[in-house]
């Protein structure tokens, strides 16, 4: 076991700790529970509001899986991860002022609250949440897989403990915490992030003798690593824009990003989030999968992706600050993780159980409850990583795309058109789940685009289709 | 039950900023696959370099991140307005 790369780790794992801890006397204090718990009583700033969309935002495949296809494929991959800036600016922009003023009239705490109050419909309140839970849980579960894995090869740990000290440092300050922990820790882990990629791209670009001679070395390689389509020339224009709807345009329907863009405290504090959020997504997304290109000529010959970022890191950099750096991966993979707990946690509780028991529960009552199903969720989690069951890792695949294509209309028509009904909101929900699993399924590169395009069109028509055609006949009834 | 003539008018300034991203999402598009597909589409060996990377990326990614970053920037300075969010003496 190498103790110069752990160190890092575990100072970077006891700060974590002690946020949980300062978080939590705050949702102690905090006049309404549930919106402390789950929302940080909407107050945050503009630098830790963009710092939590980004983190949340960027996962492990920012760190492991992305750099490792940009080894693979070269600059055509980061060409394609460009897209991703568009999030930095684009959500905040489009929910916006409107999302955080309605969701406060509302007094919205989730997203499926939003939905509620808007649409009126209890369908729509079953259908959110139930896709929430089910494919939130899945992605979760492959993001605790991704961690534990990164832990085992870092430490040289086995897999099972691995998981034990990744479950226990994120449960922690999370069940104690709540929102508050999440948003702050994610502060810490974005930092750590942006500081990362800095440091390992400067560390590269070092060890590979300058930008000129990396390129070269590729180019003598193969030179379709320096085109726009790929080491193999697979990856088609079309293809690669159809990015920009998954990882651009549709992460306004993610619930775990939505939901920050109510969280904000006045309108200061998003005009800051918009610039900050888009210059670090910016770094992060550019940084990283370059460095990903330019591993190939620092240590080449590595087949599994995931382990392009751990290797350059350990080969061109004092094991001090590899283990520095090695903790932004970590970062990203907790600060997903530890949103994704906090938003099946409040489904359950605020959606369902609040939602749809008759009498209201007691404050005190309703915070024993909360942190016990937090704490047992992350507790399934851990069981279900211990041996990943085939499902587990199907549903994770389409997790992504699926939720946009369930809850991005519902959400913009929601805000922005008037006529938008309930009944609309369900068909949009229905179709855009069942033709994302199909598509995905029977035909998952269509005209050759990105598998989730067909499916947000169709819930697009669905919607506007639905909501002509019954809101004709209300106003006949009427 | 139309209230039509009674719009907020916060929410006008929240369209129109809706609207600004639309329009800022589709530049930044089309920056990006103009770059990227105009200038990298010829064969490898003809491609112009810029401080070591293929000219088509260097415009394409890097300096279409340092002017989406300037122009969001710039809108939230001089066309993004601050509203309250709380209804007015509703604060607590």
């Amino acid at each position: 076991m190498n103790w110069t790369v752990i160190w890092p780790l575990l100072i970077f794992l006891a700060l974590i700790f002690f946020i949980g801890i300062y978080a939590s006397r705050h949702v102690q204090r905090a006049p309404s529970f549930v919106q402390e718990y789950f929302l940080g009583s909407r107050e945050l700033g503009g630098f830790l509001l963009a710092m939590t969309m980004a983190a949340t935002y960027g996962s492990a495949s920012s760190f492991l899986s992305g750099p490792g296809a940009a080894y693979n494929y070269g600059l055509a991959w980061v060409l394609l991860s460009m897209s991703q800036v568009a999030t930095g600016y684009f959500v905040l922009m489009i929910l916006g002022k409107k999302f955080a003023i309605m969701a406060r009239e509302y007094k919205a705490v989730t997203l499926v609250d939003f939905l509620f109050a808007r649409y009126k419909s209890q369908t729509v309140v079953v259908l959110a949440a139930i896709s929430i839970v089910i494919f939130l849980f899945a992605s979760m579960t492959a993001q605790w897989i991704g961690g534990a894995r990164l832990i085992e090869s870092i430490t040289g740990l086995s897999y099972t403990l691995a998981l034990i000290i990744f479950a226990v440092s994120v449960l922690v300050y999370v069940v104690i915490g709540g929102f508050r922990a999440v948003a702050i820790t994610d502060m810490v882990q974005g930092l750590i992030m942006v500081g990362g990629t800095v440091i390992l791209f400067l560390a590269a670009l070092k060890a590979g003798g300058g930008m000129e001679s990396i390129m070269t070395t590729l180019y003598d390689e193969n030179p379709n690593l320096l085109s726009p389509y790929g080491s193999d020339l697979s990856l088609t224009s079309v293809y690669v824009s159809s990015f920009w709807i998954l990882v651009g345009i549709g992460v306004i329907g993610l619930p775990q990003v939505a939901i920050r863009a109510m969280s904000y405290k006045n309108a200061k504090a998003m005009h800051r989030a918009l610039v900050i959020g888009t210059i670090v997504v910016g770094v992060i997304m550019l940084g990283m999968h370059l460095i990903g290109v330019m591993a190939r000529a620092i240590v080449p010959g590595i087949t599994v992706g995931d382990k392009v970022m751990p290797e350059l890191a350990m080969t061109v950099m004092p094991d001090w600050l590899a283990g520095i750096v090695l903790a932004a991966p970590m970062a990203a993979i907790m600060s997903t993780v530890d949103s994704l707990l906090l938003i099946v946690s409040s489904a359950i509780i605020k959606d369902l159980y609040l939602h749809f028991s008759k009498k209201p529960a007691k404050e005190e009552r309703l915070k024993k409850m909360s942190l016990a199903v937090t704490a047992v969720i992350g507790v399934v989690v851990f069981i279900v990583a211990l041996q990943p069951p085939n499902l587990i890792i199907w549903l994770n695949l389409f997790s992504f795309g699926g939720l946009e294509a369930v809850f991005i209309w519902p959400i913009v028509f929601g805000l922005y058109w008037r006529r938008a009904n309930g009944r609309g909101a369900v068909a949009s929900m229905v179709a855009g789940m069942v033709s994302y699993i199909l598509f995905h399924s029977f035909y998952p590169t269509p005209f050759g685009l990105h598998t989730v395009v067909l499916p947000i069109i169709i819930s697009f028509f669905m919607f506007v289709a639905v909501t002509l055609a019954t809101s004709r006949s209300s106003l006949e009834r009427a | 039950m139309k209230k039509k003539s009674v719009e907020d008018p916060r929410f006008r300034v929240a369209k129109r900023e809706a609207w600004i991203g639309v329009v800022l999402v589709l530049f930044n598009f089309i920056w990006w696959y103009g770059f990227a597909y105009g200038l990298g589409d010829g064969p490898v060996e003809e491609y112009n370099f810029i401080f070591g990377l293929p000219a088509w990326f260097f415009y394409s990614c890097v300096v279409g991140l340092i002017v989406m970053v300037v122009l969001v920037y710039i809108t939230v300075k001089f066309f993004f307005k601050e509203v309250p969010f709380e209804e007015e003496g509703d604060r607590s």
